[in-house]
């Protein structure tokens, strides 16, 4: 199978799923009204509220929601093969996940530009509120804890990268000075910080850095884990503007050229797929394709993060409501678009059949490395860069994407319990450095915990992390489901892909049980409890709301007749 | 830390919020169009949380040129107390934030 073909079929697709089905939705679900008066323009403030030019507010949504999760997931997945992954991708955006983000938008403008959270104790109960913060926080959890493992294994298999990576961060700190302190415009900061960064890259080959295995009594690996989330601790209490706002527009800006580099090369060099179509032959230990896939592959097919960032930022940025339509669909048609490089370049980017099945020799194998070998051969015979540069890049912006994201989740969950410490009356959490370590300390343990005292196998988390992903999605659903309920419009287009991944949600966490269990791996174990006790509480909380709202419409149809 | 804002954030976030939304005017360029929505794509994200970091900043700037008056010696009245007047218009949203719903000052009742 020729590569062009399946980004072929896949890019179209999604067109059509953007041209065809996401208008469906825009003008017979949402009902998107132009005339609508958006919070952006109802409360602006030239602070939170502000209107946006589209493509702007297109640009940093997308930015926002696609990282390194989109590639890891299908990375790991395509183990059963390249089609499940592909079909998932490709159905997965166009059905669930551009309906998932749009709607979330949808709901929030149509709220005062309230967060899900909040819409979730508005429209469907306080019991469900309490849900969703407890599913976040897993959620940051156990992102910050795999992206850490994986950006460890990455600095580990490519000393090449350790250089530019690191560099990037002095690069950011740079730029946010120049801009913030100096006040400097944005061009030539940007210029040149891209110019280093890529400078940096080609250096890196020149000066590999690895750390010493055993120093301190810990292995290379630990060394690494502990390192980034103590500067993950750091990064996460520096203001936004020094480091993660120049940080996040340097990640924008590598994601658009990432894309376009890949998508020319494949078409360039046209690699075929060494990979078989359904994998017959897996290798010992990988879970069953049911329900494993779906929670595998969460970002890049329908992720619950992307709700979190529609309904906190982007909606209140939102100029007409017709926006939403490009903003929340045409955003997680970007997503898929970097879920399927990554699918290429892990099934397109070996040589023979053997090649990739030696990379892929247990569940968890492939991922990132996979990734960044696959890619870097496309990229480097197609647009001819040298290999070893294309390797160091890739791995760079994959590191990049993680790193931010770290941030990020480390920020956030500090936030959160700073939260429940002005909630449950303790004073000490609301400390800025007291909230911090306690974040990073979860994480570290659940790293750890998980990956034994390397930390190398933490990926084991991956999937429990889709599950909790797949979970939030399906709060997000049953909010947009039920208001559509309340307005009385048809719920299929949403109440289908809920349904589904409920469904899905809790059969994987059931077969992980018992995976855990068979491993001995307690603390995952209680995870896994914990999250399936949430899922089924959602499941609960929706059968529970839509009773309520049927209930109410037969009532009022009753007092119509009357 | 300063009272005076940074220089650029708030400044651009406050320019680019008249005309987010529509065409900027003709006159502009395709090249300044372009750069203004590069300039976008930078703020935009972060407009709220650098807004709110400044303002904390700012709360505790207050509280240095109020101390004195609500008996906190404070060395560097000689400078602050010309700002009092300047940041009296601040006041009542100053001290509702820090959760005092009236006037901690005896002189002085804003509400």
């Amino acid at each position: 199978m020729s590569a062009i073909l399946l980004a072929a079929l896949g890019l179209g697709a999604f067109a059509l799923g953007y041209v065809f089905y996401s208008k469906f939705i825009a003008e017979k679900i949402y009902r998107l009204d132009p005339d609508f008066v958006t919070p952006a323009h109802a409360m602006e403030d030239g602070v939170d509220y502000v209107p946006t030019n589209k493509f702007v507010l297109w640009g940093h949504h997308f930015t926002s929601v696609a990282g390194a999760a989109p590639i890891i997931g299908p990375a790991i997945a395509v183990i059963w093969g390249w089609l499940p992954a592909f079909l998932w991708v490709v159905f997965g955006t166009i059905f669930f996940a551009g309906v998932h983000d749009a709607g979330a938008i949808w709901a929030s403008i149509r709220n005062k530009a309230r967060s899900v959270g909040a819409l979730t104790e508005d429209v469907v109960g306080p019991r469900a509120r309490s849900l969703f913060m407890i599913v976040i926080f897993l959620l940051l959890l156990m992102v910050n804890a795999v992206f850490g493992v994986a950006i460890a294994r990455l600095l580990i298999s490519y000393p090449s990268s350790v250089l530019p990576s690191w560099s990037a961060i002095a690069v950011a700190l740079v730029i946010g000075y120049l801009i913030y302190r100096r006040g400097v415009g944005l061009l030539w900061p940007s210029v040149i910080g891209v110019v280093v960064l890529y400078l940096t890259i080609y250096l890196g080959d020149f000066v590999p850095v690895s750390l010493t295995e055993g120093a301190f009594g810990l292995a290379a690996n630990a060394q690494w884990i502990i390192l980034l989330f103590v500067y993950a601790a750091f990064a996460s209490l520096l203001p936004v503007w020094l480091l993660l706002q120049p940080r996040d527009y340097i990640n924008g800006l590598q994601l658009f050229v990432g894309l376009g580099i890949f998508y020319v090369a494949v078409v360039i060099l046209n690699p075929d797929i060494v990979a078989p179509a359904i994998n017959g032959n897996v290798p010992e230990g990988t879970p069953s394709i049911v329900p494993l896939l779906f929670v595998t592959i969460a970002c890049g097919a329908v992720s619950g993060f992307h709700g979190l960032v529609s309904s906190g930022t982007t909606s209140k940025q939102l100029d007409k409501e017709t926006d939403v339509r490009f903003v929340g669909y045409f955003g997680a048609v970007g997503e898929g678009a970097l879920a399927l490089v990554a699918i290429l370049a892990t099934t397109a980017g070996f040589a023979t059949l053997a090649d990739w099945e030696g990379v892929y020799n247990k569940f968890g194998g492939g991922s990132l490395t996979a990734f960044v070998n696959g890619g870097a051969t496309i990229v480097s015979g197609g647009v001819g860069l040298p290999i070893e540069f294309a390797t160091t890049l890739l791995t760079v912006m994959a590191i990049l994407f993680a790193g931010t994201t770290m941030d990020t989740g480390v920020r956030l969950q500090r936030y959160i319990i700073q939260e429940w410490g002005n909630i449950y009356r303790l004073p000490f959490l609301t400390n800025n450095y007291v909230a911090t370590f306690i974040a990073v300390a979860a994480c570290l343990a659940l790293a750890f915990g998980a990956g034994g005292p390397s930390g190398a196998g933490g990926l084991i988390i991956w999937p429990l992390f889709g599950t909790t992903n797949q979970l939030l999605a399906g709060l997000t659903l049953l909010v947009v489901s039920v208001m559509l309920v309340k307005l009385a419009r048809p719920v299929w287009f949403t109440l289908l892909p809920l349904t589904f991944l409920l469904v899905m949600t809790i059969l994987a966490l059931l077969f992980q049980l018992w995976e855990f269990y068979t491993q001995a791996n307690w603390l995952l174990l209680a995870l896994d409890v914990v999250i399936l006790i949430a899922a089924i509480l959602v499941a609960l909380e929706a059968v529970s709301a839509f009773v309520r709202e049927r209930n109410k419409a037969a009532a009022q149809a009753a007092g119509a007749a009357e | 830390m300063t009272g005076s804002p940074m220089p650029g954030p708030v400044a651009a976030a406050g320019g680019a919020a008249g005309q987010g939304g529509g065409p900027p005017p003709p006159r502009l360029g395709r090249w300044r169009q372009a750069m203004e929505l590069l300039r976008e794509f930078y703020v935009a994200p972060y407009r709220g949380a650098i807004a709110r970091a400044k303002r904390e900043e700012d709360d505790v700037f207050m509280l240095f040129v109020y101390a004195e008056l609500m008996g906190v010696p404070n060395p560097a009245t000689y400078y602050t107390l010309e700002l009092q007047p300047i940041l009296m218009e601040q006041f009542h949203d100053w001290h509702l934030r820090m959760g005092m719903e009236h006037s901690p000052l005896d002189h002085f009742k804003c509400c």
